[in-house]
C-alpha cells in the first residue's frame, strides 16, 4: 500500500486481543453435551474477524492460522461436527499460538517458533480429516504452506479518481496475479480495469482500496465461477454502478468497532466485521486514514447490546481534574459566601449551594466512568484453573462471586499478577491431590472461590481455597532456616506474615507453577503500593483465605478538616463516628502505657495524633482537646485534635506523583485558601494501634 | 551580572550545540544546571510540613492544583544560614516526570556553554558529591559548577524517590530512605 497502514495497527491489535479473549471465555463456558448456537456464532465470527483484519494488514501468519480455525469452527456452528472436550482443548491451543504471535508482531514477545504454529495446526487438522470426509461444499482446509484459497476479482478504478493510480496496481500486484486488462493513463473516460488472483475476496480488496481510493471511485466484482468464497453474502460484489450504502459507508473495516457481543441482527450478517458506523464516521474515518485509533466511536447496538464508547483513558483523567479543580473553586466560593451576611446575599448564597450539589453529582458521574467491574481480572481465572488443575492432576471448581464490584480502573491492571499469584499457590499448594483430599474425607474436587465485595472505605477480594492450609510448623521451621528470629508463641497471624518475607517458601518442590519464593514479598509489595493490605486466614485442612484490601480512593471525599497545632489534616468522613469533649471522669491513664476515654461503657484507646505527627504547641489534655472516635476494620479509637474546623468536599491529591508513600497519610489536598492540607489514612492509623487498643481497653476494664 | 564567556578549542571533537543553563547560588559556590530541567522560579510561600520527613524536606507545596515537594538545598548540603524571607528563592524544576522545587540562595543568570567549555571537575570539597558534578567552568570571573540535577534528585540520599526508582535511573542505593 502507498499509505503507511502501521498506524491502524494499534487498533487491530487490540480488537484482535479482544476477540481472542472472547473467544477464549466462550469456549470455556461452552456445554460439550448442548453448546449453544449463539455462542458457537460468536466464537466463528470472532475468528472471522481475526482473520480478515489479519489479512488486511498482512499479518498472513495470523491470517492462515487462524483460516484454519474458522474453518473447523464452521463446520461445528453449522452442526456439521460434533465438538468434544480435545477439540476445545486445540482450540484454546491455536487461540494461544494466535496470541503470541500477536505479541511478536506488537513487538512484545518472541517470535513464535514455526514448531508450535506447525502443531497446532496439525491438531486442528486432525480433527477436519477425522470428522466426515465426504464433507467438501466449504472450502479445503489449506494444506501445509499453502495459503488461504485464491480469489479473482475484477477492479475497475476510475482513472480520474485522483490517487496514484500505478502506485495502487503495484501494491495490489504484491498480493497476487495482476494483469492490467485495461490501462486508462491518460484517459479522461474510461476507467482502469484489473484482474488479480489473490488471496484477497472482494471484502478484503475493498477494504484495502478504500484506503485510498474513494469508493465511488472503483468497483469490484467476482469473478464468476469462482469457489464460493468467504464473503458470505456481505458484499454482493459491488456491481458496476456503485453502491457506496452497501457496502462502503457502513463498514468499520472492523478497524473502528469492537465485536458485538449480542446476537447480530440478520439482515447486517457483517460477523462483526462490518458493524455499522454512524455515516458521518465512516466518511471521516476514510477520508482522514490520520486520525485513527484515540477517536471515539460509536457502536450501533442491536437487540440489547451494549452502548459504549471506546475512549482514550487520558481524556478520562482530564475530565476528573477538571471536575476536581471545580470542587475546589466551589469550596473557595462557599468560603468566601461565608463571611456574607445570608439575608443580604441570599440569592448568591443559594447560589452557591445549588452549585455545590451539582458538582457533586457531575463528580460523582465522572468518577463512575473510571470504575470497572472486577470481571475484568476474574475473567481470566477460568482458564487459568483449568490449564493448572490439569496439569497438577487435581480437580478444582472455581466460583467466583462479586465480580460486577467495581473499582478504579488502575487497581484492574494492577491486581491482575497479584491475584494470579494468589490463585496458582492456591491450586499448587492449598489444594490437595483428589486422593490426599479423600482419604481425608474432602470431596475429590477442591473449591476456589474468588470473592470481591465492598467493605467501608475499601474493597476486598478474597481467594478462598479449602485445601490443607498453611502450615503453621513447617513455616516456622522455615523461618528458623533462615535465621529469622521467631518463637513458638508467635500468633498464627504473625507466623503468616511470614510467608511475605523475599525467598520464603515451604514448597517442598519446585514448580515450574510456584515454590521459588519469588512471589509472596512481591504480591504485598504490590499491594502496599497501591494503598492496601494483605490479609491471610487459614485453618489447617480447612482452607485458607487471602484477602486484598484496596482503598477505594475515590478523586473526591467527603471528609472533616481539624486543626493540630498549628497544622490542619482532613479526616474521611467515612471512618467518623462521632466527635466529643470528655469530661476529666472518662479519661484513664492506664499505667503510663497510654490513656482510654470511657464512651458509654466502652473504653477506647485515645491516639494522640500531635504525638504521632510530631506537631508542636498541640493540646495536651484530653479534656480541653477535641475526640474523634472513628472505626475502621470492626476496630474504634479515638483521635485526639485540638479542634473541629469544619466537613466538606475535598479532592484527593497524590503525594505519590512527585514524592513518595508516607505512613499514616493517604493522599493530601488544596484548602480553599489554597494551602495543602494532609489527610490521615485512618485505616492505618488504627491498625498500629490495634495491639495497644486491645491491651489498654482489657486494663482499662480490669482496672475500672 | 555574570557575563557568559564561550570557549572555543580546537579539538577534534566537533563543537557540539550550545547548552543553556540556569547558574544558581548555594553557600559560596555557583552551580549552573541544565535549563530545561528548570520549570519556574517561585518565592518560598506556604510550606506543609510532612511528618517523618528528614529535616531538608520542609514539605509540599500547591503549585496550580499539583503537590509539589520543596527540599531544602541549604539544608541538606549544611550551607550556612536558612533563613526564608520573600525574598527567597525556589526553583521549581521536572526531572524524571516529576515536579519538584528546590531552596537556594538565589538564582543568577542564564548562560549558555559549548560541551568543550565544561571542564572535567578534579575531586574538591564542594558540598556537592563529586557524582553529580559534570565539571567546571569559566565564566566571566568565577567558576560555575556544572550539575547533574536530574541525578542528584534522583538519588537515594534525597529520599524524595522511592527506592525502586533508583535502581530504574542506575543510582546508588543508599542507605536509609527516610533519614
Amino acid at each position: 500500500m502507498s499509505i503507511d497502514m502501521s498506524q491502524f495497527h494499534q487498533v487491530f491489535f487490540d480488537e484482535t486481543d479482544e476477540h481472542l479473549a472472547n473467544m477464549e471465555s466462550l469456549l470455556l463456558e461452552l456445554d460439550l453435551a448442548a453448546p449453544d448456537e449463539e455462542s458457537l456464532n460468536a466464537i466463528f465470527r470472532a475468528a472471522h474477524s481475526i482473520k480478515g483484519g489479519s489479512a488486511t494488514f498482512g499479518f498472513s501468519d495470523l491470517a492462515e492460522l487462524t483460516h484454519v480455525l474458522e474453518n473447523l469452527l464452521d463446520r461445528v456452528r453449522k452442526g456439521t461436527m460434533a465438538l468434544t472436550s480435545p477439540m476445545v482443548d486445540a482450540f484454546l491451543h491455536a487461540k494461544d499460538v494466535l496470541g503470541a504471535m500477536l505479541a511478536a508482531h506488537r513487538g512484545h514477545g518472541a517470535a513464535v517458533v514455526g514448531d508450535d504454529v506447525a502443531t497446532v495446526r496439525s491438531e486442528l487438522e486432525a480433527f477436519a480429516a477425522a470428522d466426515d470426509p465426504a464433507r467438501q461444499t466449504i472450502p479445503a482446509t489449506p494444506v501445509a504452506a499453502a495459503a488461504a484459497e485464491k480469489h479473482t476479482l475484477f477492479i475497475e478504478i476510475d482513472a480520474d479518481s485522483g490517487a496514484d493510480i500505478p502506485a495502487i496496481i503495484a501494491d495490489l500486484g504484491m498480493q497476487g496475479a495482476l494483469e492490467t486488462v485495461q490501462d486508462a493513463a491518460g484517459d479522461p473516460v474510461r476507467p482502469w480495469v484489473l484482474r488479480l488472483d489473490s488471496p484477497l475476496d472482494v471484502t478484503e480488496a475493498s477494504e484495502t482500496l478504500s484506503f485510498v481510493l474513494a469508493p465511488e471511485s472503483f468497483r469490484i466484482t467476482r469473478d464468476l465461477g469462482a469457489d464460493e468464497s468467504d464473503g458470505f453474502g456481505l458484499f454482493i460484489g459491488a456491481p458496476a454502478a456503485p453502491d457506496p450504502d452497501v457496502a462502503f459507508e457502513e463498514d468499520g473495516f472492523g478497524l473502528f468497532t469492537p465485536l458485538a457481543t449480542a446476537s447480530t441482527p440478520p439482515e447486517d450478517d457483517s460477523f462483526g466485521l462490518f458493524e455499522p458506523l454512524s455515516t458521518a464516521e465512516a466518511v471521516a474515518a476514510k477520508t482522514t486514514p490520520a486520525a485513527p485509533a484515540a477517536a471515539a466511536h460509536v457502536e450501533r447496538g442491536v437487540g440489547g447490546g451494549e452502548n459504549s464508547i471506546r475512549v482514550n483513558i487520558e481524556k478520562v483523567d482530564l475530565l476528573l481534574n477538571l471536575v476536581g479543580e471545580l470542587v475546589i473553586t466551589q469550596s473557595m466560593l462557599v468560603q468566601s459566601g461565608s463571611v456574607l451576611d445570608p439575608v443580604d446575599h441570599e440569592r448568591l448564597l443559594n447560589g452557591i449551594n445549588l452549585l455545590q450539589r451539582n458538582s457533586r453529582e457531575l463528580q460523582e458521574a465522572v468518577m463512575s466512568i473510571r470504575m470497572t467491574p472486577v470481571a475484568f481480572v476474574f475473567n481470566r481465572f477460568p482458564r487459568v484453573v483449568r490449564d493448572m488443575a490439569q496439569k497438577l492432576d487435581k480437580q478444582v471448581e472455581l466460583k467466583m462471586v462479586g465480580e460486577n464490584t467495581e473499582l478504579d480502573k488502575s487497581f484492574i491492571e494492577k491486581l491482575s499478577d497479584p491475584l494470579t499469584h494468589l490463585v496458582r499457590n492456591s491450586l499448587d499448594h492449598g489444594i490437595e491431590a483428589p486422593e490426599v483430599r479423600v482419604a481425608k474425607g474432602k470431596p475429590a474436587q477442591g473449591q476456589l472461590t474468588l470473592r470481591a465485595f465492598h467493605q467501608g472505605g475499601s474493597i476486598v477480594i478474597e481467594v478462598t481455597d479449602d485445601g490443607a492450609g498453611l502450615n503453621r510448623e513447617r513455616i516456622l521451621a522455615k523461618a528458623r532456616e533462615r535465621g529469622m528470629a521467631v518463637t513458638d508463641t508467635m500468633s498464627d497471624d504473625e507466623v503468616w506474615g511470614l510467608i511475605f518475607e523475599p525467598g520464603f517458601s515451604t514448597a517442598a518442590a519446585v514448580t515450574d507453577v510456584s515454590g521459588r519464593g519469588v512471589g509472596m514479598d512481591v504480591v504485598k509489595r504490590n499491594i502496599l503500593t497501591l494503598g492496601g493490605r494483605v490479609e491471610i486466614d487459614s485453618l489447617p485442612d480447612y482452607g485458607t483465605t487471602i484477602g486484598i484490601h484496596l482503598p477505594l480512593t475515590l478523586a473526591i471525599m467527603d471528609g472533616m478538616s481539624v486543626r493540630i497545632g498549628q497544622e490542619t489534616y482532613i479526616l474521611p468522613l467515612s471512618f467518623i463516628l462521632e466527635s466529643l469533649q470528655p469530661v476529666a471522669g472518662d479519661v484513664k491513664s492506664v499505667n503510663g502505657r497510654g490513656r482510654v476515654v470511657n464512651v458509654r461503657g466502652e473504653y477506647l484507646p485515645i491516639v494522640t495524633l500531635a504525638q504521632m505527627f510530631h506537631v508542636p504547641d498541640a493540646k495536651r489534655a484530653p479534656t480541653e482537646a477535641i475526640l474523634i472516635i472513628v472505626e475502621s476494620a470492626g476496630t474504634r479509637v479515638a483521635l485526639m485534635v485540638d479542634d473541629l474546623i469544619g466537613q466538606q468536599q475535598f479532592v484527593v491529591k497524590n503525594l505519590e506523583n512527585n514524592y513518595h508513600k508516607v505512613d499514616g497519610l493517604s493522599g493530601a489536598t488544596i484548602l480553599g485558601d489554597g494551602h495543602v492540607a494532609l489527610i490521615l489514612d485512618v485505616s492505618t492509623i488504627v491498625r498500629s494501634n490495634q495491639k495497644a487498643a486491645q491491651g489498654l481497653t482489657a486494663l482499662a476494664v480490669a482496672e475500672a | 551580572m555574570v557575563q557568559a564567556t564561550i570557549e572555543r578549542t580546537v579539538s577534534d571533537e566537533a563543537v557540539g550545540t550550545l547548552r543553556e543553563l540556569l547558574v544558581f547560588t548555594l553557600g559560596d559556590e555557583q552551580y549552573a544546571i541544565d535549563i530545561l530541567k528548570v520549570q519556574e522560579i517561585r518565592g518560598y510561600e506556604s510550606v506543609t510540613r510532612i511528618a517523618g520527613a528528614p529535616a531538608f524536606i520542609k514539605g509540599v507545596v500547591n503549585l496550580r492544583g499539583s503537590i509539589v515537594p520543596i527540599v531544602d538545598m541549604r539544608l541538606k548540603f549544611a550551607l550556612g544560614e536558612a533563613s526564608y524571607t520573600p525574598f527567597t528563592v525556589v526553583i521549581i524544576l521536572n526531572v524524571l516526570e516529576r515536579t519538584v522545587g528546590i531552596v537556594v540562595d538565589g538564582v543568577s543568570d542564564v548562560i549558555q556553554l559549548a560541551p568543550d567549555a565544561i571542564r572535567e571537575a578534579p575531586e574538591f570539597g564542594a558540598a556537592v558529591d563529586t557524582a553529580y558534578i559534570e565539571g567546571l567552568s569559566q565564566v566571566g570571573d568565577s567558576m560555575v559548577i556544572v550539575m547533574d540535577i536530574e541525578r542528584l534528585m534522583s538519588s537515594a540520599e534525597m529520599s524524595l524517590m522511592e527506592i525502586e526508582r533508583h535502581a530504574q535511573s542506575g543510582q546508588q542505593q543508599g542507605g536509609a530512605v527516610n533519614g
